[in-house]
């Protein structure tokens, strides 16, 4: 489903790549976590996927799209089939909740019948059926990240990717979290989610990646955050 | 495309900005204003020139003593002047106009003018030949030919007057056309401008599109949307304004002499008749404007 071959970012700005040599494949219907300190990276590593940035070497595939080299125009396809979800929730404060799960169909152009139909659905799987018509500001933070799940989701996206999805929330709260994001794995959709949580990553017991200095320093089957810490 | 999706956005873009857009309505409305102002003086050179090509070219005063007794050009002066210019090469009808008839004409000319009416006496007229040209830009030759000659007073070639007076008309047309141009290029960095606010303050959903796929249309279609409407409004506004103009200060101030028929008249047909084109030049700018501002301006 995903897979980087030989895979190296060198920013204009920086004389140290970002991203050196990485080569990691996961399959379709993986649950991954990518942790690493903060520079080690996972940023560019998923900025990659979305192809908000074009590796200096190597090649990325997600599902059929060779990433890299794909036309311009032909980008909107490929973030069509990957969700995000971001530590800062990224709801548009002035529409309701079901509003804002809408856009994300709205703006890709799918018929008004069809919203009408999948927008209450992937309310009711994220758990907010009820909170349709409020706004952002009156859900609590971790009601807020369902959203942008839920919106994340709601176009069946083959990979979804979170980006530090439980940073903004309480221990509780994000073992809620994890569990939704756990739910939509066994959909079929391959999760990868950059993180910091030593918790949350000790207790899924899933794959997990490793980045430090823009290497892959260690893939372990079912890992746990820190190795003999 | 989801036409009610692109224009909500469409008017929470131009309602969120709504002092930017009324000063992007009202200096386009300006620009285009003038604009129409300056082709409507190209309107009225050419109706002036259908009129005047009509008419006489070069005119052929008598003096006073034929003036005063010859009614039907039979001495053989008048006669024989006539008939001298009838044989000219480039001439093609030769009238002969009378004191009585002379004076008549200039009542009807002037009768904006009453206090030059009651002033002139029917003695202070010559009776006239008036020739009609083939070729009214070689009329010097017959000037030059006929001054001096015996009966004749004066030889007045009337398009010398009127490229004159055609001239004045240009000078306002490309002044006119001059200011059109500076508001133009405010109007062009007013839509830049607001282009650029516009995404600001749209960033968020506009990167929330971005990462979920929208296409490039979708994305800036409703920036471009925005400045077009913006455009088209505020041509409209312009040719409200030219429509106004002309009722109220225009037609009072040139009515004698459009009475008098030396100036022609403008309709509001004539107005009507540039307002596609205001409209056209608003949307073609504004559009290529709020194309090139999202190109090289803003990272969408």
């Amino acid at each position: 489903m995903i897979r980087l071959e030989h895979v190296t970012k060198v920013y204009k700005t920086s004389t140290r790549p970002a991203l050196d040599n990485v080569s990691v494949e996961m399959g379709k219907g993986e649950f991954v976590f990518l942790i690493g300190p903060s520079g080690s990276g996972k940023s560019t590593f998923l900025r990659l996927l979305l192809r908000e940035e074009v590796p200096s070497k190597g090649r990325v595939y997600v599902s059929n799209f060779d990433v890299a080299k794909m036309a311009r125009r032909r980008v909107p396809r490929l973030r069509q089939s990957i969700g995000c979800v971001f530590q800062d929730f990224r709801l548009l404060p002035t529409k309701t909740v079901a509003e804002n799960v809408a856009f994300a169909l709205e703006v890709i152009g799918k018929p008004r019948h069809t919203i009408q139909k999948v927008v209450p659905e992937v309310l009711q799987l994220v758990g907010l059926d009820g909170k349709a018509d409020r706004m952002p500001t009156e859900l609590s933070g971790g009601e807020q990240q369902r959203v942008a799940i839920a919106r994340a989701f709601v176009n069946r996206p083959l990979v979804l990717i979170a980006d530090e999805p439980t940073g903004n929330l309480d221990p509780d709260t994000s073992q809620d979290i994890m569990l939704l994001l756990e739910r939509i794995n066994r959909t079929g959709t391959t999760v990868l989610m950059a993180t910091h949580d030593h918790s949350i990553v000790d207790s899924m017991r899933r794959r997990v990646v490793e980045l430090d200095h823009g290497r892959v320093i260690r893939d372990d089957a079912r890992g746990v955050y820190g190795v003999g810490r | 495309m989801r036409a009610s999706f692109v224009f909500s956005e469409v008017i929470t873009g131009l309602r969120r900005n709504i002092t930017m857009t009324i000063a992007m309505i009202l200096t386009t409305a300006i620009s285009l204003g003038l604009l129409g102002g300056g082709l409507l003086i190209v309107r009225m050179i050419d109706k002036m020139q259908l009129i005047y090509s009509d008419k006489v070219q070069v005119m052929v005063s008598l003096t006073d003593d034929i003036s005063a007794n010859d009614k039907s050009c039979s001495t053989s002066i008048c006669a024989n002047l006539q008939r001298e210019l009838q044989g000219s090469s480039n001439v093609e009808t030769v009238t002969f106009q009378n004191r009585d008839q002379s004076f008549q004409r200039f009542q009807q000319l002037f009768q904006a003018e009453p206090e030059l009416l009651r002033l002139t006496r029917p003695e202070s007229l010559p009776a006239t030949l008036q020739v009609k040209l083939t070729d009214p830009s070689k009329a010097d030759v017959l000037v030059k030919a006929f001054t001096g000659k015996p009966g004749v007073k004066t030889v007045d070639d009337q398009g010398v007057f009127l490229q004159r007076f055609f001239g004045i008309l240009d000078s306002v047309r490309y002044a006119t056309f001059l200011i059109a141009l500076v508001q133009a290029a405010a109007a062009v960095l007013l839509i830049s401008n607001t282009i650029q606010v516009s995404a600001f303050t749209r960033r968020v959903e506009v990167g929330i599109m971005r990462l979920v796929g929208a296409t490039r249309w979708y994305t800036q279609l409703p920036f471009l949307i925005e400045a077009v409407v913006a455009g088209v409004v505020g041509s409209i506004l312009g040719i409200v304004g030219l429509g106004l103009a002309k009722v109220f200060f225009l037609d009072a101030a040139l009515s004698g002499p459009i009475a008098s028929g030396v100036l022609p008249r403008l309709d509001l047909l004539d107005v009507v008749a540039i307002s596609p084109i205001l409209v056209g030049v608003a949307a073609v700018i504004s559009a290529i404007t709020g194309y090139v501002t999202l190109r090289l301006y803003v990272q969408l």
